[in-house]
């Protein structure tokens, strides 16, 4: 099997316009900063939430905390895995007690990632809101999970991988959708 | 990577050395959060079978399987009981049977572990197999190497004491060799086992030369009864001689640091001063004892370890 | 009844010669010993391209009966000596009861008379009950068939009981075979001490242990006259012990295995119990010194040391396993194969130490194939490459660390008495 790229949903321009979107939405909802934390769900979750950070600060000129989340010890396919998933530490240096938690991530799926990293949250503490931004939602969902805030949505078959290229981590900004291609291992 | 069992360190690959001491680090991290629990090995069942008295080992590895929500037995067993070795296999089938997923071991024998494999499905972790192999002390021993100078390679670790007797520091050369380390090992003359030189090991017969300019010195643990078997004169006589104290310490670098794998016995082979001193790591040695056991059951519970991180 | 060899080289210990020849059997006699002799009315054996040799003697085997018929019968023990080419065996005494009283010798001949396999030449106990104290009935034995005293398995501790021991089985005229192993030395270790030993964790015994004892012992038989064997030789210090004595003149004799000749400390690796024996197997240069000591005549036997042990005795914890291996259906394929084929020995020299050195040991009649002579003969493929299948042995006990070996050479038939006991008719492919 492998995977032939399909379409270019968002392109860096279109990342940085729908990212300041975002940042606007959740000052907007949350009517300011005020305990406002950002939570980056490893890894691609991370640089998003760091740019996201910077934006809000931009507009409302406060420093927003920035925290990283590995949910891997959270998965509920780990005995399933074939492979071993690379555990990364936890970077929450503060306090998630009574305050909004923004968890951002790349893509939002079936919804099994963000119930592991709403699990690992609420063992951190006890926030007063938990919202989650997402760059693309595409759709399948397995669990009863929305996403708060939405880059864009793409309607996928499951066939398809929609591909978050962040440049922190790929060299370059931009969102493809990929097809697999060949018979399943 | 492939730790179906963790036997020993003589035939873990490198690559498998660094990931279990990568993925302690996260692990500690749960240690020290206020709920110390993830639902990581849920549904998973470990059995602490310990045919030898050990406190601190045992409460180490359930308080792992405790953290990562793994349910977990124990079963003590009195060595005194142990007259043969059906009764190590009749174990291992039974405690399979019952559906424990990882059998924690420790035994007087050596190869007990590696015994046990061959009768059980459970995957099987050495937690000491008489003079042979401690795996796990020495992870954490690198581990906690690593926490304090972020490198092992090239460094000059002095294991003292006895040699002969002692699983802690046949793991520990084999683990810190491979990672780079020079070993220097030094214990009197009856407590040296042969031919330890093939291994890349310098050994000497008395600690000073294994101390001189050392980044690591390790105090192994007399165990008492070894005078009565003869081996040393007496204890002042080997605390003299081999006891790590303040002026032997002061022949190592200025940032060396202090390990010992416990119980100590103060004023054997090592001073209180040394033991509670600002250069000793041996209370970290203690919390990272549960962190590295954490990754090392994670490591060989969670997916096929057949196959390399595909992230 | 008459049986006729065709075809094969036939050995003479006594001239240390390999001649074409064939030899006719009748009853329990050879009675001619010629070439192209004709087979009319006799059993034809084609022997060609083989070796005829004297019956061959494994003077070092437990039979374990009485007491551990578990392990090993005195049926199912001589039967592997047959299938390995042995037509006679000598009978160590550590069985249960101990073989300390002429009632025990008579029991284990009239239990190898029953079973009707190979010939069975007991060992009588130097002291009772093994226990190292006690001179055992050296003279009572010896009336009742003992060839030979010994406590094998375990050493005489004291040197006075051994001295005394000595002392009155010159009287006898027998041999003392000599377990040669200082216990506090040994100190409870179960491997060779070395590198091996220290990785797995394992105590080891020092070649001290034994060559302390064999030093003690030769000079005890210097003093007292006493012909002295020592058994097992498995260091090179003892080899040297040994060959130095004999140039002095001491009365010594000295066996080796052929695990000892083969095998080194490296075989225990991964706590493999098979390879667990005693003495142990110890270091390439002692292996070494092994085959040269075999070589310059220092070494007078090539014995099994074949010690039965069931599979649970086996399978548990090193430290808990019982020492030996079984050897009497592999011990001729390793002579061909590690000594005779590497050139360590010549085929005379390597059957004169598995048939007449033994017999002179023992006080046996002469071992050679000449009329009037007792037939019991070894025919030898020496061609024959096999492989060991502890699946197939005969032995009641399967405690080999040589399974799957491939070797060269192979006993095809087996003859006692003029009788053919064992005969394969597998030929090399």
């Amino acid at each position: 099997m492998h995977l032939v790229e399909k379409a270019q949903i968002l392109d860096e321009k279109g990342m940085a316009r729908a990212l300041t979107r975002i940042a606007h939405e959740i000052i907007e909802r949350n009517h300011g900063t005020d305990n406002l934390v950002l939570i980056g769900i490893r890894r691609r979750g991370v640089p998003i939430a760091v740019r996201l950070a910077e934006r809000i600060q931009k507009i409302e000129g406060t420093a927003v905390p920035v925290g990283f989340l590995d949910i891997t010890l959270y998965r509920d396919d780990l005995t399933k895995l074939d492979y071993h998933p690379v555990l990364y530490k936890t970077q929450v240096d503060f306090s998630v007690t009574d305050k909004i938690v923004v968890l951002v991530d790349d893509v939002l799926y079936t919804g099994r990632t963000t119930r592991a990293a709403m699990d690992a949250i609420m063992d951190l503490g006890r926030p007063k809101v938990i919202q989650m931004a997402v760059m693309v939602d595409r759709g399948h969902r397995e669990l009863p999970i929305r996403a708060d805030y939405v880059g864009k949505n793409v309607p996928t078959s499951t066939k398809e991988v929609v591909s978050v290229e962040i440049n922190e981590i790929d060299g370059r900004d931009r969102i493809l959708i990929l097809e697999r291609i060949g018979p399943d291992e | 990577m492939s730790i179906k069992h963790l036997l020993g360190l003589e035939h873990l690959p490198v690559e498998t050395i660094t990931k279990i001491l990568d993925t302690a680090g996260p692990m500690k991290q749960i240690i020290s959060r206020d709920l110390k629990k993830v639902p990581t090995l849920r549904g998973k069942a470990v059995a602490t079978v310990f045919y030898e008295p050990s406190t601190r080992t045992r409460l180490s590895f359930e308080l792992a399987a405790k953290y990562l929500s793994a349910d977990t037995v124990g079963l003590a067993t009195a060595s005194s009981s142990v007259v043969k070795g059906e009764t190590l296999i009749d174990t291992a089938r039974t405690v399979a049977a019952m559906g424990v997923d990882v059998i924690v071991l420790r035994h007087p024998m050596s190869g007990a572990a590696e015994l046990m494999t061959r009768y059980t499905d459970a995957y099987v972790v050495n937690a000491g197999d008489g003079m042979h192999e401690h795996p796990t002390q020495a992870l954490l021993d690198m581990f906690t190497i690593l926490e304090s100078k972020n490198r092992i390679s090239g460094l000059k670790v002095a294991i003292l004491g006895d040699i002969l007797h002692s699983r802690v520091a046949r793991s520990n050369i084999w683990g810190l060799t491979k990672l780079g380390a020079e070993v220097h090992v030094a214990g009197p003359p009856t407590m040296l086992p042969a031919g330890l030189e093939q291994l890349g090991v310098r050994v000497y017969d008395r600690p000073e030369a294994a101390l001189e300019g050392a980044d690591v010195v390790m105090a192994l643990r007399l165990q008492l009864e070894r005078q009565r078997q003869g081996l040393i004169p007496s204890l002042r006589e080997y605390a003299r001689l081999y006891g790590l104290n303040a002026e032997r310490l002061a022949l190592t670098k200025d940032d060396a640091v202090v390990l010992h794998p416990g119980p100590m016995n103060r004023g054997v082979e090592i001073t209180a001063e040394v033991a509670d001193g600002s250069r000793s790591l041996i209370t970290d040695q203690v919390t990272n004892g549960v962190a590295v056991r954490m990754a090392c059951l994670y490591l060989m519970t969670v997916g096929d370890a057949s196959r390399e991180d595909i992230d | 009844m008459k049986i006729l060899i065709k075809g094969g080289t036939v050995f003479d210990p006594s001239a240390g010669t390999l001649r074409d020849l064939d030899v006719l059997i009748e009853d329990a006699r050879v009675i001619k010993v010629e070439s192209g002799i004709s087979g009319r009315g006799a059993i034809v054996l084609d022997a060609s391209g083989m070796l005829v040799s004297p019956g061959l003697i494994d003077m070092h085997v437990h039979l374990r009966e009485p007491g551990y018929e578990y392990k090993e019968t005195i049926a199912t023990g001589t039967a592997a000596a047959l299938s390995g080419g042995f037509t006679a065996v000598a009978a160590m005494p550590n069985t249960n009861p101990v073989a300390d009283n002429p009632a025990i010798i008579e029991f284990i001949r009239k239990q190898a008379a029953a079973a009707a396999n190979a010939r069975v030449y007991p060992v009588g106990a130097i002291t009772r009950g093994l226990e190292g104290n006690v001179l055992a009935e050296m003279g009572e034995m010896h009336a009742a068939g003992a060839l030979a005293f010994s406590n094998d398995g375990r050493p005489v501790v004291s040197a006075g009981v051994m001295r005394r021991a000595m002392q009155y089985a010159r009287m006898v005229g027998v041999p003392i075979i000599s377990h040669c192993e200082d216990d506090t030395l040994v100190d409870g270790g179960v491997m060779s001490e070395g590198l091996t030993a220290s990785v797995l964790g394992l105590k080891g015994i020092p070649a001290a242990a034994e060559e302390v004892i064999v030093a003690r012992d030769l000079l005890l038989a210097e003093t007292t006259g006493c012909a002295l064997h020592v058994a097992h030789v498995s260091t090179a210090g003892s080899v040297r012990l040994i060959r130095e004595a004999k140039r002095r003149g001491v009365p010594v004799t000295a066996e080796a295995t052929a695990h000892h000749f083969v095998l080194t400390d490296e075989a225990v690796a991964g706590y493999n119990t098979s390879a667990k024996v005693n003495p142990p197997l110890r270091s390439r240069t002692d292996v070494q010194a092994v085959l040269e000591g075999l070589a310059d005549g220092s070494i007078d036997v090539i014995a099994s040391d074949h010690a039965p042990h069931a599979d649970y005795e086996k399978a548990v914890e090193f430290d808990q396993a019982a020492m030996g291996l079984v050897g009497l259906e592999t011990t001729l394929g390793l002579v061909f194969t590690y000594l005779v084929e590497p050139g360590v020995l010549t085929a005379a020299e390597a059957l004169t130490r598995l048939t007449a050195n033994p017999a002179r040991i023992l006080g046996l009649p002469e071992t050679v194939l000449k009329p009037g002579a007792v037939a019991d003969i070894t025919v030898i493929d020496t061609h024959c490459e096999w492989e060991v299948d502890p699946n197939r042995f005969l032995s009641k006990s399967q405690n080999t660390p040589f399974a799957g070996f491939k070797l060269r050479g192979q006993a095809v038939a087996t003859i006692v008495a003029g009788k053919i006991r064992k005969h394969s008719g597998v030929r090399s492919q």
